[in-house]
């Protein structure tokens, strides 16, 4: 199922399939390691379309709610 | 080889192998954007002396931030790189590698963080890494000095790649198969301190902690702070220099002019280091003995969290809150640094992606930030009155800067940026490197604000003596008086602000205040305009024009908070 990494619950886990968005936004998220094929776990979110975290190779990112949105992960449910 | 870049992504530890290939003294913490400008050392190599360049993190050549852009400007006067990479995060570091492999200049790759990879269960060939990539590889790390060495003796092999330019998804593709070569993983178990990593971002564990620590964190600055005045210098300066000041001040014979600005007015006939300011009482006594142990002990506390990793989380936790205020939560760093001095704090502005953000950042840190130095007089003046007058002051400053962001955020055009932060794991703090930090902060402070209070403190007794401050006074009293309640005689206080904060607001102890007056002269005097040393950087950093309009809100605010609070009290 493909869900933005917004809709991800926490401690879910998922493989990133596409990112949306104009090409410098692409390359800024990617520069933090988000880009398509890797796995993503989802550490947790926070309120009021906060911040959501997530942890992709050995790292923690934190990507604001819109930009969350524009990351599509595959996820099992 | 005459200059030597040091590159890498942001928090991989560039200071910190700067500091061992140099030996020159630069801050190192455990967040990304440590360094905004660039720093630079000579290193030795046999007889050779190469100026070594430690350049601000980047994860790209093609900048988004002004603290990137400064790093991507200086790659053109390098002739060696040191490209140091996070060997715990090799695949998303090697990207800039590549990227730089493309240019037309001298590689060599540091995998700093080596030490780090052990306990992660990460597995580097460290050769196979140096055959696909073209260039020599060391393992290092910058915080012991494990592999400096070695990295210094293979220097001279550093070596043009013949890498092609390629596109974002080539370069992703070649990086993805170099690392299906060279890492292995092993699978370990979460450590204590990773536990605490995950908690201290999840919203419903990590606010009531970050409360908690903000709260702990005020106190034992707050305790070290009075306990070094209260124990050490205080009584250092009672009973060691007072008797020669008093000798001195009969020597000088009160009242004649050398007295007056040596030793200061006499209050009821003995010295008063609070109140008597002259060059040798208050003049040593304000930085000294009720400033310096403040700035000792809110710098020895903010290295242990920078070191620590925390101010990133942080920056996650309140990122709500400050985009209400037109910002992201990073500009936590500017406001924090600031509370120190806010010299750095407006460097730290730098942080910020957008011209607006930064606007906004500057002009609330200038406004509603106190640095320490003030902090730390304030809390010994209205401090005498009670502990909740100084409160008074805090919430009325921390109202203003919610306020005002508030506002700032609907009247100019635009939007805030989103947050999108690295969040490096924890580590324990180094005892040594914290010491080091804490010696460079405090030096500074002695050779850049002593000075400066020295001068304040002698600029005020000549305009008392040139009876100038007299004129100021008439000039000004219908807004002092009228509108802030305060005696005319307060605007000496308000001149030798631009000078430095700490003395001004030590003017206000011999003016006999009320508490409200008191309260009000504190809030007026952080609020109106930045010392000098801050106002310089902001223009820097802001430019003419913004900085003019930023100056135009200050004194806008610094009219009505006091009138305000002048009302209401």
């Amino acid at each position: 199922m493909k869900v933005s990494l917004t809709q991800m619950q926490s401690g879910e886990c998922g493989i990133v399939v596409e990112i949306q968005g104009g090409f410098g936004f692409i390359r800024k998220v990617q520069s933090m390691g988000i880009r398509p094929g890797k796995k993503i776990v989802k550490v947790g979110s926070h309120f009021w379309r906060g911040p959501q975290i997530v942890e992709i190779d050995n790292l923690q990112v934190a990507i604001g709610f819109g930009m969350a949105k524009r990351v599509l992960v595959e996820v099992e449910r | 080889m005459n200059r030597i870049l040091l590159m890498g992504n942001p928090n991989v530890g560039k200071s910190a192998i700067f500091s061992r290939l140099t030996g020159a003294k630069v801050a190192i913490s455990n967040y990304p954007g440590t360094t905004v400008e660039f720093t630079q050392g000579y290193m030795k190599i046999g007889k050779e002396r190469p100026l070594v360049i430690d350049v601000p993190g980047t994860y790209t050549l093609e900048p988004i931030s002004k603290a990137e852009e400064v790093a991507c400007q200086m790659l053109k006067e390098g002739d060696v790189i040191i490209n140091i990479v996070d060997a715990t995060n090799l695949e998303r570091n090697l990207y800039l590698t590549l990227q730089l492999l493309e240019r037309n200049i001298a590689v060599i790759v540091a995998l700093n963080m080596w030490d780090d990879t052990r306990h992660q269960g990460i597995h580097i060939d460290v050769r196979r890494l140096e055959e696909c990539l073209g260039v020599p590889v060391v393992p290092t790390c910058g915080l012991t000095g494990e592999g400096i060495k070695e990295l210094v003796s293979r220097l001279p092999e550093a070596k043009r790649s013949k890498l092609k330019v390629s596109s974002d998804s080539e370069r992703w593709k070649k990086i993805g198969k170099i690392i299906e070569e060279v890492q292995r993983l092993t699978h370990r178990h979460h450590t204590l301190l990773e536990r605490i990593e995950d908690l201290s971002v999840k919203p419903l564990s990590g606010l009531p902690l970050a409360l908690g620590i903000i709260y702990c964190v005020f106190w034992v600055i707050r305790f070290i702070g009075e306990s070094l005045i209260g124990y050490i210098f205080e009584p250092l300066f009672k009973k060691l220099w007072l008797p020669l000041m008093i000798k001195l001040s009969t020597f000088l014979g009160e009242g004649t002019f050398l007295h007056n600005i040596v030793v200061g007015n006499l209050i009821e006939g003995k010295i008063d280091f609070g109140q008597s300011f002259g060059l040798l009482t208050t003049g040593l006594f304000v930085p000294l003995a009720m400033v310096l142990p403040y700035i000792f002990s809110f710098y020895l506390i903010l290295g242990l969290l920078e070191d620590f990793g925390y101010l990133p989380r942080l920056a996650v936790l309140v990122d709500n809150l400050m985009h209400r205020l037109g910002l992201h939560g990073y500009a936590i760093v500017p406001f924090i640094l600031g509370l120190g001095c806010n010299v750095p704090g407006a460097l730290a502005t730098r942080l910020l992606e957008e011209r607006r953000e930064k606007f906004i950042a500057a002009t609330l840190m200038a406004i509603a930030v106190p640095c320490m130095a003030q902090i730390a007089m304030i809390i010994g003046l209205v401090g005498e009155r009670g502990g909740k007058y100084v409160m008074v002051v805090f919430l009325t400053l921390f109202i203003l800067l919610i306020i005002k962001g508030l506002i700032l955020n609907k009247i100019l055009k635009g939007q805030s940026p989103e947050i999108l932060l690295e969040i490096p794991p924890y580590r324990l703090p180094q005892p040594k490197a914290v010491a080091k930090k804490l010696w460079m902060r405090l030096s500074s402070f002695l050779r850049e604000a002593l000075p400066l209070v020295l001068l304040g403190i002698l600029f005020v007794n000549i305009l008392y003596a040139l009876k100038i401050i007299d004129f100021f006074a008439h000039i000004f009293s219908p807004v002092l008086t009228g509108l802030w309640g305060l005696p005319k005689e307060a605007i000496s206080a308000l001149i030798v602000g631009f000078l430095r904060k700490d003395v001004a607001v030590g003017m206000l102890a011999p003016l006999n205040l009320t508490t409200k007056q008191l309260i009000v002269g504190s809030t007026i005097l952080t609020v109106y305009f930045p010392c000098v040393a801050t106002f310089v950087v902001l223009i820097r950093e802001l430019g003419v024009k913004d900085m003019l309009k930023s100056f135009f809100i200050m004194i806008s605010v610094a009219l009505l908070t006091g009138t305000i609070l002048n009302l209401i009290l």
